[in-house]
């Protein structure tokens, strides 16, 4: 049985990286992380773009690092949102498990998003285009 | 000097890191498609502090050569320049000689006579203490202030040079330029900047390029072609195949760096921020609009490693679900009676080695940060001690043997036998290193905290982590 299809289409989306063409995350340099959420299209990046759903607050919460630190980048014309803090754990410490940072996008890929189905998706265009 | 722009640069990168390697058919179309310079970055720091500290290179010397042979008859036959940054990984002075020996040995063979230009980026902590002491040593986020005794801790420094020790290099005939360690963007900047081409286009297509084909719709199909004029640049994938459009050349900026608009060098900041992308064709970009601001203070960043201690691992593996379903109970007790046995039988309290137990196939990666809970199928249990000396990380990593063989759960009555994963179990790492310096110094000159040695190294006898400070190795006897 696949419980992901119904007679009325697909599940609707649960959470950031479903919304997203990719989710990554890298070292920038060996004091800092980043990470890029590629958003499918313009209703994906408009969900993730919204303060209101992921901010520094947000990040924080999930990374456990000073919301001070973060750098936040919304970038509509890609459908891009990306996020920089330095790397709470020295790279090739001891207790670094993850010399590439390549890994720590998963926290935030599974952020779970409001549930909306294409019918209530908002079609207004909120102003994203600050910084 | 020639104020007015020449006519078109074009950079020909193969690939994104030297050693990597590339299908030769991507080459000739490269030079099919007519080429003023080849560049490719042979280092970075992203694989951890270890090639630093150690001045070893991460890729193996038979793909640094099999991709240096490729390159230096391709520069030979076009008869252009051929720069290579950050050679040996980390650009240590070791990593230029190791590439350079390589070099000489692969011209000899191939009966080719390029001149060869070696510019050494290690710093020495005396002439680094100067510039503190005179306040020309500044922090970059998140680091602070550094020490006198932080810079002497240091196995290896060096300084990221920019393009204009590669500029020197190259003016005074260089034809194939080995540099230790450079910013990425140098490497391909370098050559257009001299050849009077504006900055914004010539840094921001060397960002674009320097990882080669990762600004196309398939990075494994080989490098980019670019070419950067007055007013922008254009750039293709070398596989025909192969596309770049609009979306991968600025989502490209994205790519490992903090700030996707503006990228600091020595000599000042790239933005991009109304930089235009426009699809020429189905797979070439067209980019203009991009902007480079000098700075008011040249600088050049620091990265320094030094040793943390020894580090010894041991790995075993759960498969019972009896264990599994209380891993982190049995971790936690794992770790207590791993403590009260190094106390036991070597004395050592808790600062004087450091242990990391790390639960693979639970949470070893995310840590607290793991947001699933389900219960594992099975578990690599990886131990990592550090100590001062191999000989203690060892002794810990024994003693924790018969805990990673028969440590039970809080619940049972017996002593389970896990999967050890090898015999012995212990691996001696040997010595383990951490990045200690993000800092810039302020430069006197862009060139005066590199040297560039010039000569033609085939008949060179130079030894891997025996050159610095200008040593000339222009012996005869080559065999």
């Amino acid at each position: 049985m696949t419980p992901t299809t119904t007679v009325d289409g697909p599940a609707p989306p649960r959470t950031v990286g479903d919304l997203a063409l990719e989710v990554r995350s890298k070292n920038a340099g060996p004091f800092w992380v980043t990470m890029e959420l590629f958003m499918r299209d313009a209703d994906g990046y408009r969900i993730v773009a919204d303060e209101a759903f992921l901010d520094e607050r947000v990040i924080a919460g999930l990374y456990r690092v000073e919301a001070g630190t973060i750098q936040l980048f919304r970038i509509p014309s890609l459908n891009v949102v990306k996020i920089s803090f330095p790397r709470p754990v020295s790279q090739g410490s001891l207790r670094d498990r993850d010399m590439h940072a390549g890994q720590h996008h998963v926290p935030l890929a599974a952020l779970r998003v409001p549930h909306m189905t294409p019918e209530t998706t908002p079609q207004t265009t909120p102003d994203v285009s600050r910084g | 000097m020639e104020n007015r722009p020449a006519g078109p640069v074009r950079i020909l990168t193969p690939v994104g890191m030297l050693g990597a390697g590339w299908d030769e058919a991507t080459m000739e179309r490269g030079l099919a498609l007519g080429v003023d310079v080849i560049t490719v970055d042979g280092g970075s720091t992203d694989s951890g502090p270890y090639y630093l500290g150690s001045g070893t290179a991460k890729t193996a010397a038979q793909a640094v050569a099999r991709d240096l042979r490729s390159l230096l008859r391709a520069a030979a036959r076009a008869d252009v320049p051929l720069i290579i940054g950050s050679c040996g990984t980390s650009g240590t002075d070791s990593g230029v000689d190791w590439v350079a020996g390589m070099a000489a040995a692969i011209m000899a063979e191939e009966g080719l006579d390029l001149r060869v230009a070696r510019i050494y980026s290690e710093q020495s902590p005396a002439e680094l203490k100067e510039h503190l002491d005179a306040g020309r040593i500044h922090p970059l986020p998140p680091m602070g202030e550094i020490r006198a005794e932080t810079l002497e801790s240091c196995t290896h420094i060096v300084g990221m040079m920019g393009h204009e020790p590669i500029v020197e290099a190259l003016q005074a005939g260089a034809q194939v330029v080995l540099a230790g360690r450079a910013t990425d963007t140098a490497v391909a900047a370098a050559y257009p900047l001299m050849k009077g081409m504006p900055a914004g286009p010539s840094w921001h297509a060397a960002k674009i390029v320097e990882c080669g084909g990762q600004c196309t719709t398939d990075p494994r199909a080989g490098g980019v072609h670019t070419t950067i004029d007055a007013d922008g640049f254009t750039i293709e994938p070398l596989d025909p195949r192969n596309a770049c459009t609009p979306y991968t050349v600025a989502a490209h900026m994205l790519y490992e760096t903090v700030n996707p608009f503006e990228m600091r060098e020595p000599a000042g900041t790239l933005d991009v921020r109304e930089a235009t992308y426009t699809a020429v064709d189905d797979r070439t970009v067209r980019v203009e609009g991009s902007r480079f601001h000098t700075a008011e203070r040249h600088t050049i960043k620091l990265e320094g490693a030094r040793v943390t201690g020894h580090e010894t691992m041991s790995f075993s593996a759960v498969r019972d679900p009896l264990i599994l379903r209380d891993i982190e109970g049995w971790a936690d007790l794992l770790r207590t009676h791993l403590r009260r046995r190094v106390s036991q039988t070597l004395g050592l309290t808790d600062d004087d080695y450091a242990f990391d137990l790390r639960l693979y196939g639970h949470n070893a990666v995310l840590d607290d940060l793991e947001p699933e809970t389900a219960p594992p199928r099975e578990v690599g249990v990886m131990l990592l001690v550090n100590a001062p000396e191999q000989a203690t990380a060892t002794a810990v990593a024994k003693i924790a043997n018969p805990l990673m063989l028969h440590m039970p759960t809080p619940e049972m009555h017996y002593l389970p036998s896990l999967a050890f994963a090898s015999s012995p179990a212990e691996v001696e790492r040997g010595p383990a290193y951490e990045f200690v310096l993000n800092h810039v110094v302020d430069s006197i000159t862009p060139t005066g905290m590199f040297r560039i040695e010039h000569g033609d190294t085939r008949h060179g006898d130079i030894r891997h982590g025996d050159t610095r400070h200008g040593d000339h190795h222009d012996t005869n006897d080559h065999g």
